[in-house]
């Protein structure tokens, strides 16, 4: 039995394969309409989410599936102090693979410790958010057709921002990848990022806090969100929301073909200016969650 | 002040005056009954002062942790009152309960029966990371 808690846990091989599934999906919807009749999924939201619960509802749906679960903490027995493990082996006497989101950085690791079924981590605190990565990778794919040879520019959020955690830690494993880090110094990606990944396997990057600066070098622009539910300090959070705000004039200097990727939700670090230039390829994003998460469940299920 | 030598069974010389006692509880041996003797701040020409456990039995401790404690400490396996071995212990691969993960935002900051679990990460500067979160261990040998 397989979960997936860290991208890591994945080979190439299987995200190549799960990418291309992916995409037979997107060319043949109807082939893969009742591949999970009479399978069901548990969305175990610790923490609220709009996209990816949806996503992963959607997913078990087209695949003709059931779907059962909570969407806040205060709406499970975790509000009444049962731990993760507990819950999980409650929750495993009912569906047949779970996707988590909890707050706490590691509760889905212990989780799929004492689960009977798949576990799928769909978000732990600022840690690691796995399927939001092979989203972005099945959109690196469709919109760039390569994964080797790219300059990508990470913006925003880089110290709690889960989803550049795990694509840094995905596209490290392709050929001629160059990192352009672009934070305030207070939201700059951690010491155990870069050196454990970056710096072990030889990765360039560039750091700086100017996105004019790097724009006309970037394939592909990868904005966060500064996230409020991460910072215990409010005023931090006030002073550095606003660092980065990308808008159609920053734009004038960008490669014909950037692909502008947000793992969404965005609050304003993209303005609504950029929404219709061809290279905003974050509502695709979206979209390409939901085939990627049902390749994902295909594959954890093991159907064939 | 002497203590007898020990005929089968194993000495931990070497340990960091004062750390004796934590090395006692980390090897859990108040759970045995064999003769053992704790010894602080024993002169030692090597490091000054020392504490030393001498453990009389011949049993199969794990004492990996020690690398993690102190790599200077010494390990004398002792059989019919000789020396059999002698050895600086090596960094484990994991450590379990040995030491607390501190960032609040890892599971193991709130749910309390969770093994707070390490692994090393990077022998050379001898760094452990919680398996939870990858968190760096903050410690005095880190």
């Amino acid at each position: 039995m397989r979960s997936l808690i860290d991208i890591v846990d994945l080979s190439v091989e299987e995200i190549n394969s799960l990418i291309n599934t992916a995409n037979d999906i997107i060319a043949n919807p109807v082939n893969y309409s009742k591949k999970c009749h009479g399978k069901k999924l548990a969305t175990l939201f610790f923490e609220p989410s709009t996209r990816t619960r949806l996503s992963f509802e959607a997913a078990m749906m087209e695949l003709g599936g059931n779907v059962l679960g909570f969407s806040a903490a205060s709406n499970s027995s975790a509000s009444k102090g049962e731990s993760v493990s507990d819950t999980i082996r409650t929750v495993g006497c009912y569906a047949d693979i779970i996707a988590m989101r909890h707050p706490k950085e590691g509760a889905p690791m212990v989780a799929s410790l004492h689960s009977t079924v798949p576990i799928i981590n769909a978000g732990d605190g600022g840690h690691n958010h796995p399927t939001q990565t092979l989203t972005d990778l099945l959109t690196i794919q469709r919109e760039k057709e390569r994964f080797n040879s790219l300059t990508v520019g990470l913006c925003g959020d880089l110290k709690f921002g889960r989803t550049v955690h795990s694509l840094i830690h995905a596209l490290s494993r392709y050929q001629n990848i160059h990192f352009v880090l672009i934070s305030p110094e207070e939201l700059k990606l951690p010491e155990y990022v870069i050196h454990n990944i970056l710096n072990k396997q030889g990765i360039t990057y560039t750091v700086t806090t100017s996105l004019e600066k790097v724009m006309p070098d970037l394939d592909i622009l990868y904005m966060t969100r500064v996230q409020r539910e991460r910072f215990f300090n409010e005023a931090d959070y006030i002073r550095l929301k606003d660092s980065y705000i990308l808008n159609k004039e920053k734009l004038t200097t960008a490669k014909a073909d950037l692909c502008i990727m947000h793992p969404l939700p965005r609050v304003n670090e993209i303005s609504v200016d950029v929404d219709n230039d061809p290279r905003a390829c974050y509502f695709k994003q979206v979209l390409n969650g939901k085939f990627i998460r049902m390749a994902l469940i295909l594959k954890l299920l093991e159907v064939k | 002040m002497n203590i007898d030598s020990i005929r089968n069974g194993i000495v931990i010389d070497h340990i960091k005056a004062g750390r004796g006692m934590e090395i006692y509880h980390l090897l859990n041996l108040e759970t045995l009954n064999c003769s053992i003797a704790l010894i602080k701040n024993a002169s030692s020409g090597k490091i000054g002062k020392k504490d030393i456990i001498k453990i009389d039995a011949n049993l199969e401790l794990n004492l990996d942790v020690l690398g993690y404690i102190d790599p200077d400490i010494t390990i004398n396996l002792i059989r019919d009152c000789k020396r059999i071995k002698k050895f600086h212990p090596d960094l484990p691969e994991r450590l379990t309960n040995v030491i607390q993960c501190k960032n609040p935002r890892c599971i193991t900051s709130v749910e309390q029966e969770i093994d707070h679990v390490f692994k090393l990460t990077d022998r050379e500067n001898r760094i452990y990371r919680c398996i939870y979160c990858e968190s760096k261990a903050k410690g005095e040998n880190n």
